[in-house]
């Protein structure tokens, strides 16, 4: 699949997931938040593009590394 | 109704000093702090309350026999009650983090000089040196391990640093950022450090708080009634066979021990004893203290930033102290406002909880300098 997929800083768990596949998004949007040692924290997209696929559903646990969004 | 009668019903009226009335207005405020700003209400609401009791004139309640001379017997002079808060700590916390880096306990140590800096401070503001050391350790933003020292070292101020400790602990998001912001430049808060996840095995996990109790209890005694019971903690929630015990010291022992000590904490807080000047400079003292743990934890971190060629993001220093897991919040949210795509909090997390440790291990050090003196 082209384009970059946006990945975990660390292991946890996905509260909620904040675009679709198709949408248009720029550098710095939250794409989803995750839970880590019970804090909540927003994952913003690296670099802006067209959401190409979506790798979770709220309420995966997900490690360190694991790509959630691909953005191309 | 005879005089005598009318004078009996009229007793409570007596003693209600205008100091007592400012304190229950004052357990009054505490209570609301923590109802309506949820500013550590497992503490501060049974601690209102307590002062409230205390205050009351004419109850007992602080007689030989009195409930809360009860409870101060039972549980502060002897200091039961901060070690057994001590277990419920320990079963809440996951000491991974630190485990998978360990070179994170370097953060803890420095983090505790503020302590020394207050201490020689609050001598030179003409407390003695017991006293200046239990104020010190205010800056740890340990709550147990503040009443822990002072009920040894300096028991007439035990309330005042507990509650000066408490109420800094809650307000870590407010005090920190300044201090830290202050101390680093915005290029050093922007360093990223990704997560490396190293697997943790279970026999470290369980031979961790076994190790760190026996080495504790060789080097520095007098911390061991603390660190044991945090341990102890840690080990029932490790060992997965204990899984009701983990529980109970999560949920029933933490929750019954920390509303006795709150209210108990609360009725040292008598309006005679606590409303005057020195009660301020502890509370001045105890705030200065924090900083000063801040600052040195934050220094050490530029100077390990130094040392590994700019790798090391110096926020990880500030919080090297014991208020967890506030602290590693803080630093992971400063991080992540310079730059959206920088997680410290793992990092962070693992500098937070060897300041737990660290902060009970300078709690004895402190003790077992200091207490010939008592």
């Amino acid at each position: 699949m082209e384009g970059a997929a946006i990945k975990a800083p660390m292991p946890g768990k996905i509260l909620s997931i904040r675009v679709k596949v198709g949408d248009t998004i720029a550098e710095g949007d939250t794409v989803c938040t995750l839970e880590a040692m019970k804090m909540e924290m927003p994952i913003s997209a690296t670099a802006g593009g067209t959401v190409k696929a979506i790798h979770i559903n709220v309420g995966d646990n997900v490690a360190n590394d694991d790509p959630l969004v691909t953005v191309g | 109704m005879d005089l005598s009668q009318l004078n009996a019903l009229l007793a409570g009226f007596e003693g209600l000093t205008y100091q007592r009335i400012i304190m229950m207005i004052v357990g009054g405020v505490l209570i609301w702090l923590a109802i309506k700003y949820e500013y550590e209400p497992l503490l501060l609401l049974p601690i209102g309350l307590g002062s409230i009791l205390a205050n009351l004139p004419g109850t007992g309640l602080l007689d030989e026999g009195g409930l809360l001379k009860v409870l101060y017997d039972a549980g502060i002079e002897n200091e039961l009650f901060p070690s057994l808060v001590f277990i419920g700590i320990g079963a809440m916390t996951d000491f991974g983090p630190l485990l998978e880096n360990p070179k994170y306990m370097l953060f803890g140590a420095a983090a505790q000089f503020g302590i020394f800096g207050t201490l020689l401070l609050a001598t030179v503001a003409g407390f003695d040196i017991n006293q200046a050391a239990s104020i010190g350790i205010i800056g740890a933003a340990d709550g147990p391990t503040s009443i822990f020292v002072a009920s040894e070292l300096a028991p007439d101020l035990v309330g005042p640093i507990t509650v000066a400790a408490y109420s800094y602990m809650s307000l870590v998001p407010i005090i920190q950022p300044p201090v830290m912001r202050l101390l680093t430049t915005r290029e050093e808060r922007r360093i990223r450090m990704p997560y490396t996840s190293r697997p943790v095995s279970k026999a470290t996990r369980v031979i961790f708080p076994i190790m760190v109790t026996v080495i504790t209890g060789i080097l520095v005694p007098k911390a061991v009634a603390l660190i044991g019971m945090l341990m102890f903690g840690n080990l029932v929630r490790e060992a997965g066979v204990v899984q009701r015990i983990s529980n109970a010291a999560q949920n029933e022992i933490a929750n019954i021990v920390t509303t006795f000590l709150g209210i108990t904490i609360g009725s040292t807080m008598v309006g005679e004893k606590f409303l005057n000047g020195r009660t301020l400079l502890i509370i001045g003292m105890g705030l200065l203290a924090f900083i000063l743990d801040t600052a040195a934890g934050v220094l050490f971190g530029k100077f390990m930033n130094f040392l590994s060629g700019g790798k090391i993001n110096p926020l990880l220093g500030g919080c090297g102290i014991s208020a967890f897991p506030m602290s590693a919040r803080v630093v992971q949210k400063m991080g992540h406002d310079e730059d959206y795509s920088n997680f410290l909090l793992m990092h962070a997390m693992a500098s937070n909880t060897s300041g737990q440790i660290a902060s009970v291990l300078a709690g004895g050090v402190v003790l077992a300098l200091l207490s010939t003196h008592v």
